[in-house]
Parts: structure tokens; sequence; C-alpha cells
């Protein structure tokens, strides 16, 4: 089909452009846009009202004007090019390389936009990786085509804890499929996105690494379809050329903030904080594409990591984004701030797939009761904690000051690892076996008695 | 000649499309669109556009690409092959679907509802000449194992049977009757079709007078739900709405189980056909999922199906209700649902209300939860409707307007507590802010048939706990040690009703499922243990010295060691209970 170019704008309002006469374009297909100085833009087209048609760029609009800008129907919607040759190579957030190592050949090409994997075409994800880090492999579980986000906030080591859970996953091949990681950076600093490219290269990971950026001062229009472009090349990796892949993606609040912007300038009626009232579903386009297809060896690992803004877990970026994932990790200020890493807040991280993940065959036998009783057990100290804060530690029961204390070495000791130590899950389970031995034995409600006999540890 | 109505698009938004060039569309009319016939239904008419939404994506539409009229509103197939089968929003067999477009849907597929293929073994029941009226049983055929479907006529369809089959096989298409009725001869087969968003006519509503029992203590024991009532379980995430509607899918004495998956994780879909297919139902020993009816339209599939699932599922329901069956639908979940409508009602520019969500969201949730029902059906059947909605509200915070709204329509409230969750207390049902608005209209049945002391333990239980939050209250200014004995009496009672009671493994075989005897035997324990223990401290023996006994952690680990079976057991540990009342007892004398 011969594509027709249209000739100058209706209207220019930040990185929506309006074009009329425009007979033929398709909801949501790919447009390009060439300035009169002769740069080229990509957009897509979002509305079609008759002849009008309504195009978001994924760039921004400087340079256009309203006469001599030339606009071309491309016939198809946003595309990637796919090639098991993507490994190694870093991109913009639109798929195009900018690591200077020349054009990609592409063996395909992707819709950015996927479809939903059909239900009944799905694996229930049943096996764990081991990252090496307590609080996460004994009480929220990593499983192998799970979607858990770690919920953390501005100045928190969110970024040392993803580059060590993939250092070790990268590691710990549990089977003979390859491995690699397909990281989407979405408004991150120029730091942080150097950050990631050194803990890859240090890790020996690199060659495995398909990096998509976006950084904060890239244009917010192209932060929409960064993830999406990660995702397509995820799905094409581990689906297709049969990998297990690990997508990190950050910082998936830079990413709702700019669907925010992009819904304001379109004059949509906001629902909570300015967000558009289609976020959820928007959210879950990216988070839905996790996942275990049957009958392939590949699979998608997603761990998100969003900066709660003012580390409220009820803003609705946290909070949509938990109602779609399985599970969260949760960072907290404060025990970051008293020198602990990786600073996990037990109780409200939950990993939704692990019931299924661990215990016999999977991990240890003792593994469910002990992490229900960790989490029964540290939900105490914080109810003994503000007694104290109120009447005062000298003033607390007996079996209140126990509680004290396991709190403080629970925290110092399972929590608390050094940057480099990876601990086995065998590890971490004595470990928290020997932390919980500190209690009297008929606080351990949650564990019955044949595995209190065959693991706790005696007294004395 | 039959003159088709068609117009072509002339804006495309998102789910919205406008559609020009012809007048005659009718409200709620199904039409197909473009090229790809993509399924869609008229949902405003204005002076120059009619308003369709499309319930697959709209990518690549384009203006001018033809809208056709179909003449009928979004209608499903109702027949047998439903229970069993998993279907997307709009009663697309999701299997079919996955062998025509593969792992990942597509757009476009045009698959029947029902399989047209296979024959059933049928059971004609009426003979030629018989007069018959509609909603009437005239055939029955075994769907699964654990269902027999009953074909009903028509509503509408009243007359002389004027030819009837003979029993035998059959597929969903072969006429098995001919009716003459007042509008002429109408064919009737094994299925039927019945637009989505009208309910189903009964022939009388009851009024609910029994209790749908999940096997959940603080369901069945503490709050709970009838036959043909309605209930809420809102919670943030992560506090366990999901796990609390698997339970009741599995467990409930419900004859037929309507999951609706609505703007949910694909995963979770995956683990109910997993699961459902593996545990066997402890009523007719058959698989869980030869009763159950799955919709699975999952938050990354088209919204505006996602706003049909919630009235597919209800519409399987009530059709499974009036062959006679007590059906139970768990919607998960109903604010995925009102994001929907709040989507398209954007899309429209429409006024907003609270939070963007249109005006109408609260008579929409009522017009759901109206279908819930206890009834005698056109046939003079007894069944029965039972609507269990999740609530995810943003934040967790229950003022929000979907929470709210539903309130007013339910009459059961399982709220969810996130600090009960956070301890891993599960299910974490919150026996404060909760309530069940049933309790009055159940009473007599429970009286029948769990016997009188069963509300009595129950209502006991209450007090209890209300005290406990009361004195907790105190415990946080002041600790608990300063508290006298009939009071720390109390804490510790709770406790064991806390944990031994009220919270519930779903993992655990002897726990997850629990008989509403075994229910009442550990009441009736434990509240004797707090009659004995009472006495002990009401003569001025300190608590600390009833704490030296083990017997409250025993009484807390019945759940777990007196198995559904065992029941006798009860007996040693009420023996138990006497030993340490009378050790301690004459130990002070």
């Amino acid at each position: 089909m011969k594509s027709i170019e249209y000739i100058g704008l209706e209207e220019i309002n930040g990185p929506l452009v309006v074009l009329d006469g425009v007979s033929g374009a398709g909801y949501e297909e790919t447009v390009e846009i060439v300035s009169p100085g002769g740069k080229r833009r990509i957009g897509q087209i979002i509305q079609i009202i008759g002849e009008r048609i309504v195009v978001q760029l994924y760039e921004d609009s400087t340079g256009l004007s309203l006469e001599n800008t030339r606009t071309r129907l491309t016939g198809h919607s946003m595309q990637i090019p796919l090639t098991p040759d993507l490994l190694g190579r870093v991109l913009s957030g639109t798929g195009n390389p900018i690591d200077g190592m020349g054009a990609i050949y592409p063996e395909k090409m992707g819709d950015v936009n996927g479809s939903a994997m059909n239900p009944i075409c799905r694996e229930y994800p049943r096996n764990f990786i081991q990252t090496g880090i307590s609080s996460i492999d004994v009480l929220s579980t990593l499983i192998i085509g799970q979607k858990l986000p770690i919920f953390s906030g501005s100045g928190m080591p969110h970024n040392r804890l993803a580059a060590q859970i993939v250092r070790r996953a990268s590691l710990s091949g549990a089977d003979d499929t390859p491995f690699a990681i397909v990281f989407a950076a979405m408004g991150v600093k120029n730091d942080e996105a150097l950050f990631f490219r050194k803990s890859f290269e240090e890790s020996g990971a690199s060659s495995r690494v398909v990096m998509f950026m976006n950084l904060s001062d890239d244009p917010v229009a192209e932060r929409i379809i960064t993830p999406r472009a990660a995702l397509t090349a995820a799905e094409y990796l581990a689906f297709e050329k049969e990998m297990h892949i690990l997508v990190i993606l950050t910082d998936m609040t830079a990413y709702a903030e700019a669907v925010r912007e992009i819904s304001s300038t379109k004059g949509e009626i906001p629902s909570r904080k300015g967000f558009p009232g289609y976020l959820y579903s928007d959210l879950a386009s990216i988070y839905e594409r996790a996942g275990i297809v049957k009958g392939k060896k590949g699979s998608i690992t997603q761990i998100p990591i969003l900066t709660m803004p003012n580390d409220d877990i009820t803003h609705p970026i946290p909070d949509l984004t938990g109602y779609i994932t399985e599970g969260q990790i949760v960072l907290d200020r404060s025990i970051s701030s008293r020198g602990i890493y990786p600073p996990v807040s037990v109780l409200p991280s939950l990993s939704r797939l692990m019931k299924d993940g661990i215990g016999e065959g999977y991990t240890r036998e003792d593994h469910p009761q002990i992490a229900n009783q960790i989490f029964a057990s540290y939900a105490k100290v914080g109810e003994v904690r503000s007694l104290a804060s109120v009447i005062g530690e000298d003033e607390l029961g007996e079996a209140d000051k126990l509680y004290m204390s396991f709190g403080e070495r629970f925290e110092k000791e399972f929590l608390a690892q050094r940057r480099d130590e990876s601990r086995s899950i065998e590890e971490s389970l004595d470990l928290g076996w020997k932390l919980l031995s500190m209690l009297d034995v008929s606080e351990l409600d949650r564990i019955d008695k044949k595995m209190l006999d065959k693991y706790l540890p005696k007294k004395g | 000649m039959i003159v088709v109505t068609k117009g072509y698009i002339y804006s495309v938004n998102g789910p919205v499309i406008r559609v020009r060039g012809s007048r005659d569309f009718l409200m709620q009319e199904m039409v197909l669109i473009g090229e790809e016939k993509l399924l869609g239904q008229v949902i405003g008419i204005d002076r120059a556009d009619t308003i369709v939404e499309v319930y697959e994506s709209t990518a690549g539409l384009r203006l001018n690409e033809a809208v056709v009229a179909t003449g009928a509103p979004l209608s499903l197939e109702l027949g047998p092959g439903i229970v069993g089968n998993i279907f997307d929003g709009i009663e697309r067999p999701l299997t079919k679907m996955a062998l025509e477009s593969g792992d990942f849907i597509s757009r476009g597929l045009k698959v029947s509802a029902i399989d047209e293929q296979k024959k059933w073994d049928v059971s004609v029941l009426v003979q030629k000449g018989d007069v018959v009226h509609g909603g009437m049983i005239f055939a029955e055929c075994p769907e699964t194992s654990s269902v027999i479907h009953k074909s009903m006529l028509p509503p509408d369809v009243s007359g002389e049977v004027v030819f009837a089959a003979h029993s035998g096989q059959y597929t969903v298409t072969e006429p098995l009757l001919t009716v003459r009725t007042e509008r002429g001869e109408v064919e009737i087969t094994l299925a039927q079709k019945w637009a989505v968003r009208a309910p189903r006519p009964v022939k009388k509503r009851l009024e609910p007078t029994m209790p749908l029992i999940t096997g959940q203590r603080i369901i069945d024991t503490m709050f709970p739900i009838a036959k043909g009532g309605t209930a809420a379980v809102p919670g943030g995430f992560g506090t366990g709405k999901t796990m609390t509607q698997h339970q009741i899918a599995k467990f409930s004495d419900a004859d037929v189980i309507v999951y609706i998956g609505c703007g949910e994780r694909g995963n979770e879909m995956t683990q109910v056909l997993e699961e459902f297919s593996d545990l066997i139902d402890p009523k007719s020993g058959r698989s869980l999922l030869e009763r159950t009816v799955l919709i699975a339209n999952t938050s990354n599939m088209p919204v505006a199906a996602r706003e049909a699932s919630i009235y597919t599922g209800v519409t399987i329901a009530e059709y499974y209700r009036d062959m006679g069956y007590h059906v139970a639908i768990m919607a998960d979940s109903t604010s995925r649902w009102a994001e929907a409508l709040r989507e398209i009602s954007g899309r429209l520019e429409e006024m907003p209300a609270d939070e963007g969500f249109p005006a109408y969201l609260s008579s929409r949730l009522s017009q759901f939860y109206e279908r819930a029902s206890m009834a005698q059906t056109l046939s003079g059947q007894l069944g029965s409707v039972t609507i269990i909605g999740a609530v995810s509200p943003q934040g967790g915070d229950f003022s929000e307007p979907v929470t709210q709204n539903t309130r007013r329509f339910v009459r059961t409230f399982w709220a969810l507590d996130r600090s009960l969750a956070y301890a891993r207390h599960y299910p974490a049902i919150d026996w404060l802010t909760s309530y069940s608005d049933y309790i009055d209209d159940l009473t007599l049945w429970y009286d029948e048939t769990a016997g009188k002391e069963f509300m009595e333990c129950r209502n006991r239980f209450m007090v209890l706990l209300e005290e406990e939050s009361k004195l907790m209250d105190i415990v946080k200014l002041i600790g608990s040690d300063i508290l006298p004995d009939s009071q720390k009496i109390v804490l510790e009672i709770c406790r064991v009703i806390r944990v031994g009671f009220l919270q519930q493994n779903a993992y655990h075989a002897a726990d997850t499922y629990v008989p509403l005897e075994k229910q009442l035997r550990m009441m009736q324990l434990i509240l004797y243990l707090y009659d004995k223990a009472k006495t002990l401290t009401d003569m001025g023996i300190p608590m600390s010295v009833l704490r030296e006994s083990d017997v409250f952690d025993k009484i807390i680990n019945v759940k777990y060691d007196v198995e559904n079976n065992r029941l006798d057991k009860f007996e040693e540990y009420k023996k138990a209970v006497d030993e340490f009342y009378n050790k301690i007892h004459s130990e002070q004398a």
C-alpha cells in the first residue's frame, strides 16, 4: 500500500498534535511526523473524530510548526525490531539502538502492545528463585514467572537490592534454560542508569542484558512506550527463544506520572490525585505480561520498582500496583535509616505465589509454618514496641521484654546482611529458627508440634 | 425483505466509537464493527451519532468502516456445556479461542459459546398434546457428573406441544419440541438465548431462611450469609479477598458456582482451573470443576467486556437457579467492574460524581446485587442465586464510593483488615466491623439444624470479643500486667478464640473446611474452658497459675488435632479441661 503524506498540522499541544482532512487512518496506528527541519518523530493516533485525528508523539514537539510539517501513516501499530542479537544492546525507549554499535537487523517486528495471554494457556508459577536474601527467600519468596514489585522511596537502596537479586538470580540456573535480563529505565536519573550498567558489567551479565533507556531528561511521551517495548522483547525471548527472562522496570512512578501528564493534556476527567480512571487497566497491561506459557520452556519474571511518593503506600501508584502484582516487597525508611540493609519492611511485604512454591519438595517442609510464625511474632513486636513507647520499656512484662529483644535481634541478624552476602535457603530458615527460639515455646502458636520438635533449637 | 441497519464509523476513542449513517440502531443492540466484525453494543443514541462500546480492542479501526446491526441485544447462549467451562466476559469459551488463536488472544474470533457438535443424552419429559408453559422443564440431560441440565421453555413460550422428539442423543441445535403458541408455532431446542442485562423471571421471590454453609468458621458462625443473599468482601491488596472467595467457591454447599474473575490476574484464573480440577467436592465426591463455571476477563483484556462479564455471570447463575439449583456467584472484583464503568463514562464525557465514577454507579450496583434471590422458579422449584462480591477499595479506604455504595445493597459485610493480614491472621475478616444482617432470618434454621446452643455460643463469643476490644484499648495505654485477673482471663480466652477458632488455615487438610458440628463443638469447648477458668480466677487464683498449664494452647490446636471425622475426640479435651480445673482447684484449696 502506498502511503499518503499529509502536509501541515491543525494544532500542537505539548506532545499532542491534531491533523485534519485525514482519511484511512487506523486507531492506534503509528505515524511518522517530519518537522520542517527534517527531524523524524514517531507518534500514535489516539483519537479519530471524523477526518480529524489526534496524534500523541513519543518525542517532544520542539521545532514542529503548523505549516510544512509532513505526516505519514505507517499502516501498522508501534513496532520494535526483534532478534536474539538484542542481547547486549542498549536501545532508546522506543527501541532504537543508542549504543553506537550499529543498526539492528530484525528477525521480525513485534507490536509493542502485545495481546492478552489466554488464561487457560498460562502455567501456574511454582518454582522458587533463590535470591540469597533472607527476608525475601523466607518471607516473600520470589517465584519464576511472578511479578513482584519493590515498593521503595527516594533515597532508599532499591536499585542496589534489584541489582543484587539480578546477580544472584542469574547464577542460580535451575535448569539448562538460558537466562537473560531485560532492563527498562523510565525517567530514571543518569546516575542510576550508570549504576545498573556497571552492576551488570561487574556480574558479567552485560552480554545477556537488553537495556531500554528513557532517562529523566528524555521525552515524557516516550516513557509510555518504554515498558511495552521492553516487554515485547521479553516475550519474544521468553516464548519464542525459550529463555528465562527477568524484567526490571524502573521507575514505575515516573511511568504513571507520564500517563497522568498525557491524560491531562488530553483533557480527560481525572480520578484520584489527577491520575486517569484507566490507570489500573493501563498498569495491568504492563504487569500482566509476566508469566509462563504452557508447553514453553521460557518465562517472564517481572521486578518493577516504584518509588512511593511521600512513602505513602496508599498513593494510587503503589495501591493499584499492589492490586495487580502478585505481592510486593516494601522497603522501610526507618529501618533503612538505622543502617539495616536490605531495609525490607516485613509485615506489608508479601508474595502471593509463595504458598505454592515453598515447603516440601520446593524449599523445605518447615518453610510455610516458620514464615507464618515470623510474621505473627514480628507483628507482636510492633504491638509491644508501641506499648513500650507509652509506658516505657522497663514497665513491660517479661514476655513482652522477650519480644523487644527478639525484634531487635531479628532486624540485626535476619533482615540485615552484607551487600555481597548470599544466604542459602537452608541457612536463612535455620537463622529464623535460632531467633524464634528466643521466645517462649507457647508463643509459637503457628507451628505444629512435629515441626517444633524437629527444628526448634533446644534452649541452653 | 429484511433491511439490515448499517452505519459507518465516525470517531474512535478507546473502547467507544461513534457511528453515523443510520438512525435505526436500537438501544442495547449488538453490532458488528469493521472488517474483523468486532462485537459491540449500542449504549447511547444522540441527534447525530449512535454511540457503541466495543468488547474487543479497537486498534486499527478506521473512519468509515461499516457497522452492522444484528437486531438483538447482547445475548448469551444458555444450554448444556456451560458448567465446567471457562469463558471470557462475553461468553466466548477460552479453550476454543486458544485453538483458534494460540496462547495469546487475538481479535474478532467467532466461536459459539456452547459446543454445537456434541450430542447430549437427552430425556424428553413432555409428550405431544401436553400443554406447557414458560419456564417449564421439558428435557433433562447429564451435563457433568455433578449437574443434571434441565432444559426449560423460554419464559414467553406457552401452548400445546404439537411435536415432541423421543429421548435420545441430540445436539443443542436440533429441535426437540414444537409448541403452538398464540404467536404461532415455536421450535424449541436444548439451548435458549437470553439478553445478558435482563433479569430472568421467577414465579415468586422468597425470604432467605437457609444459610450458605461455607465450612469457614468466621463466616458460618459469626457472620453467615443466606442462600439467595448478598455479601461484600472489601479489603486492601494482600488482605485475602481472593483467598476468601476461593475457599467459599471450593467448600460452600451450593450446587453450582459461578466464578467471575473480573479485571483480576490471569494467574489466579489458572490457579482456579488447576486447583478446582484436582479438588473433590465434599458433597458429590466429584471434581469441583464439574460444578463450576468460570468467567475470566483478566485485567489486560478489553475493558468493555469486563463491564459485561458481571452480567454474563449473573445471567448464567439465574439460568441454573431456574432449574432448581442453589447457585453462588463469586465476583472478583466488583471494583474493577466499577472502574470499567468509569472508564467508559469518561470516554463519553459524562459528568462525573465522586472520584470520577459516574452518577449511576449506585443504581448499577443495586441492579446487580438485586439479582440475588431465593425464589420459587417458573417450574415451581426452589432455587437461589447468592452473590458474593469482592471490593478493592483504593488505598484500603472503605469510605471510597464503590465500598460505600456496595454497603447499601448487601446484607453481609466481611471487612478484611490490613493489620490482621500483616500478622497473617487469615481469614483477615475483622470481627468488630463486619456484620451479617441475616442472623435473625437464619436463627430458626440454626436452632433446628445445629441446635439451639449454636446461636447462644455465637452470641457469647461476640460479647467476649467486644469486651476484649475494650480491654485492648486500655492495654495499649498501660500494658496488660495491671489488669485484674477477671479481665486477664477474658484476654486469654479471646486469644484462644482468635487463634483457635477465628483463624483458619486454608492449607491445612483438617482445617480448610470445617462442618457445622465441629464448629459448635469447638465453641462449646472454648466456652467450657472459659467457665472453668473463670471460676478459678473468681476464687482469687491468679492468672499466672492458670497460664502454667498448657491447656489453652491445647485447645487452640484442636482445629488441627481433631479431624472432621473424629469429633469423638472432643470428650478427651473436655476431660483435659476438667483435669486442669481439678488440679488447680485442689492445689489452691
